[in-house]
């Protein structure tokens, strides 16, 4: 058997509806971008919150609780944890609630529940670290001056934390891309599963996973841009390189 | 060192297209060994039970094949290989030559004639709804604006799909991964029906917690006759196929066969299906052919 | 009031199986971390060679494999392998490769990961104990493998530890191919007999306690190294 490239397979009509197999992968790369960037932004919020308990020593040890659980099983048993346990566990009505939703409604927030609690626990260990390299007179210096803890951590602490640890948050940000293709075995058609789609309804295997592989690494790529510039904007003159 | 490497790399990437395969028996003769394709769960066609061992009446049919073909090809040992299938892998393991032969629960027709060829018919279903009792669920037209689980990869999701499209129900169609995730599905509430292939339901029901609380209803959208996969247009191999099947079909083996499956307690937990034989089947084991319903 | 009720009763059956996963998930990580870890270091030092065709061979590679999914990585390797191989003497075609396929895939993907670990450890020796070396009249060969690499790699112990963590954790991965490492196994027994539920939460409690306790060792030798 030897194989014939069929490119144009992909501009052609799909077998449902009107849009064409290319039509099917944007829809995919829509998916997977916006339940990256939507669980990154949750990611970062959890993620502050729990990297600041981390730091204070009364809550340190809730914080660790949660990164040590989110950190110890890999993300697939928890995104079918998520999806097909969690709503069992629950109470009755709010599962029902749950499992009356659209059900790609219900596979787009298990998906977004669980990389933003799963990526959050990785936050959470950056900042606490970014925390920790600045020196404690900063900490000290901000109570001097009267501000409560709490605004010392807001004024004073995260800004700076956040200018340290942004090359190593790049790189769990670009993980968010790359970790949502496991949302395709819950069935989410985003964009890995879209290729997996294609391989059955077109039978070229081949064009439709080169595709998917460009349009994964053209996200890199534009992150990565769009990352670097940033840090270079945020960089904080006399630390680190 | 590193350099000729990466050419080796990039030659065998630019040659990969181009590598032909073997004829089937030739394959089988020369390693001395089949690759046979199995499901995990599509019970009782082609499962494992409590030893992992697969067992089934698809399976059990592929074993008498096998024999014939271990016969056709004079072996004296062959070597049996067995591979894992899902609905949505088993076109491209048999495309790619990963496997040779898979008889489990799969649908022939002529959209999927063109990928790869179908053996004589091993059984004839219809499509149909797996639900609660007391769903109220009666027929397709009551599905409207509900949430309905099938199966990803088989000919329901294709139908399901079609008729919400044709008569505007307004399903929302959830594609589970295999046969015992949609009924997870069903079970826990998420979908208030099923939609699959009949024997297959009736297998499902058997393994709920409670089978009386469930019920097979509603007109079948399609009949579809299952038939082992083969490689796509192998004549020689096909012909070996179809000969051992019409010959189980025909000297009454198969009927028994069928009794095991479907009217008596089966692995791992003893449950019984009572699936009558139907008069597509009885029609089927007079006259073995490999015609495709749609 | 929780709405679901729960029977267990599918694992201790089950048992075996899910341990013969286990190996098959052991074995997967073992043969990633070596391969992982031999053609990592590789990678990394030809990513720091002068040599200009190298280090772009080896940006390219560890740029390729760290800027797509592991799980399209798999896929692709289950879907081309087996007719990769289609011309190897040896190999038929029908020859199960969901296993070494899996394990091919995996092992190169890291290898891009561990590389990049490598090479941090390898830039972290300051650049005159290379010095010295040469001038004691070592060729780079020599003075990689007595001087820098052994530095380096103890240096690096905890991460690379980490990153065999994380990696067992990820083989769960190869469930997309229908392989029955520990989660598929556990996911297979679930689906044939209707407890996908309670196999789930057993699987996902048995890679916390071995993670946890992985991790907590790890935390204790890099604790023990530093002082």
């Amino acid at each position: 058997m030897s194989y014939a490239w069929h490119w144009e397979v992909l501009l052609q009509p799909a077998a449902s509806g009107t849009d064409t197999y290319l039509g099917w992968m944007l829809s995919g790369l829509k998916l997977t971008l916006m339940l990256s960037l939507s669980a990154w932004l949750m990611a970062l919020l959890l993620g502050t919150l729990l990297g600041v308990l981390r730091t204070v020593p009364r809550w340190s040890g809730v914080a660790a609780v949660y990164v040590e659980l989110f950190r110890n099983i890999p993300l697939l048993v928890q995104l079918f944890i998520w999806y097909f346990v969690l709503p069992e566990l629950l109470p009755a009505t709010w599962g029902d609630a749950y499992k009356q939703l659209n059900p790609y409604l219900q596979q787009f927030l298990a998906a977004w529940v669980c990389l933003g609690f799963f990526t959050s626990a990785r936050v959470c260990e950056q900042l606490r670290s970014g925390i920790e390299a600045l020196p404690p007179g900063q900490k000290n210096a901000g109570l001097a001056l009267g501000l409560t803890l709490p605004q010392t951590y807001r004024l004073v602490l995260l800004p700076m934390a956040w200018r340290l640890v942004l090359p190593p948050l790049t790189s769990e940000f670009l993980n968010i891309f790359k970790n949502s293709a496991v949302a395709s075995t819950i069935g989410l058609l985003e964009l890995a599963a879209q290729g997996r789609q294609l391989v059955d309804y077109t039978a070229q295997p081949y064009e439709s996973f080169i595709a998917v592989t460009v349009f994964y690494m053209l996200i890199n790529i534009v992150v990565m841009t769009l990352m670097h510039q940033l840090e270079q904007k945020v960089r904080v003159p006399g630390y680190g390189k | 060192m590193t350099r000729r490497l990466a050419m080796l790399f990039a030659l065998c990437w630019l040659a990969l297209p181009a590598l032909a395969q073997e004829p089937t028996l030739k394959k089988i003769r020369d390693s001395g060994s089949i690759t046979l394709g199995h499901r995990e769960s599509s019970i009782p066609f082609s499962y494992y039970d409590d030893k992992q061992q697969v067992i089934g009446y698809s399976q059990e049919i592929m074993l008498k094949v096998v024999a014939a073909i271990k016969a056709e090809l004079k072996l004296s040992a062959l070597q049996i290989k067995m591979v894992p299938v899902t609905s949505q892998n088993r076109i491209s393991l048999i495309q790619n030559g990963a496997i040779d032969i898979e008889c489990g629960s799969t649908s022939n027709n002529t959209e999927r004639q063109k990928q790869v060829s179908f053996s004589n018919s091993l059984f004839v279903i219809g499509t149909r709804l797996l639900t609660r009792t007391s769903s109220g669920v009666k027929d397709f037209s009551d599905l409207a604006g509900k949430n309905v689980v099938t199966t990803a990869g088989t000919t329901s999701e294709r139908l399901l799909r079609r008729i919400n499209e044709e008569k505007k129900l307004g399903m929302s169609i959830i594609s589970a991964k295999d046969h015992g995730e949609s009924f997870l599905t069903l079970e826990t509430g998420r979908a208030v029906a099923f939609m699959m292939d009949d024997a297959l339901l009736y297998g499902e029901l058997a393994k709920a917690k409670k089978p009386g609380d469930w019920v097979v209803v509603g007109t079948p959208q399609s009949r579809e006759a299952y038939g082992c996969m083969l490689p796509k247009d192998d004549v020689a191999f096909k012909k070996v196929v179809d000969e051992a099947i019409a010959r189980v079909m025909s000297s009454g083996e198969a009927e028994k066969i069928y009794s095991r499956w479907f009217l008596n307690p089966i692995p791992p937990k003893g449950l019984n299906l009572n699936f009558p034989l139907s008069d597509d089947m009885k029609a089927l084991y007079k006259n073995p052919n490999d015609k495709a319903f749609e | 009031m929780m709405s679901y009720d729960f029977d267990w009763s599918s694992i201790p059956g089950a048992l075996p199986f899910l341990w013969q996963g286990m190996q098959v998930t052991l074995q997967i990580t073992l043969m990633a971390i070596l391969v992982g870890i031999v053609w990592g270091t590789l990678l990394a030092m030809m990513r720091l060679s002068k040599q200009r065709w190298l280090s772009w061979f080896a940006a390219g590679y560890i740029n390729l494999f760290r800027s797509i999914p592991l799980l399209l990585v798999l896929l692709w390797f289950f879907l081309i392998l087996p007719r990769l191989l289609e011309g190897v003497p040896g190999i038929t075609p029908g020859t199960d490769l969901r296993l070494s396929s899996a394990m091919v895939g995996f092992a190169l993907f890291e290898s891009a990961y561990y590389a990049e670990i490598i090479r941090a450890g390898i830039l972290s020796i300051p650049k005159g104990q290379q010095a010295a070396a040469f001038a004691l009249g070592m060729n780079y060969r020599a003075a990689m493998r007595f001087v820098v690499l052994p530095q380096a790699l103890r240096n690096m112990l905890p991460l690379l530890l980490t990153q065999a963590i994380i990696l067992f954790q990820d083989t769960s991965l190869v469930y997309v191919s229908a392989l029955a490492d520990f989660f598929g196994a556990a996911y297979k027994v679930g689906d044939r007999d209707g407890r996908l539920v309670e196999l789930l939460l057993f699987a996902g409690a048995v890679y916390f306690i071995l993670c946890y306790s992985a991790s907590s060792l790890v935390n204790y030798l890099s604790k023990r190294m530093k002082a």
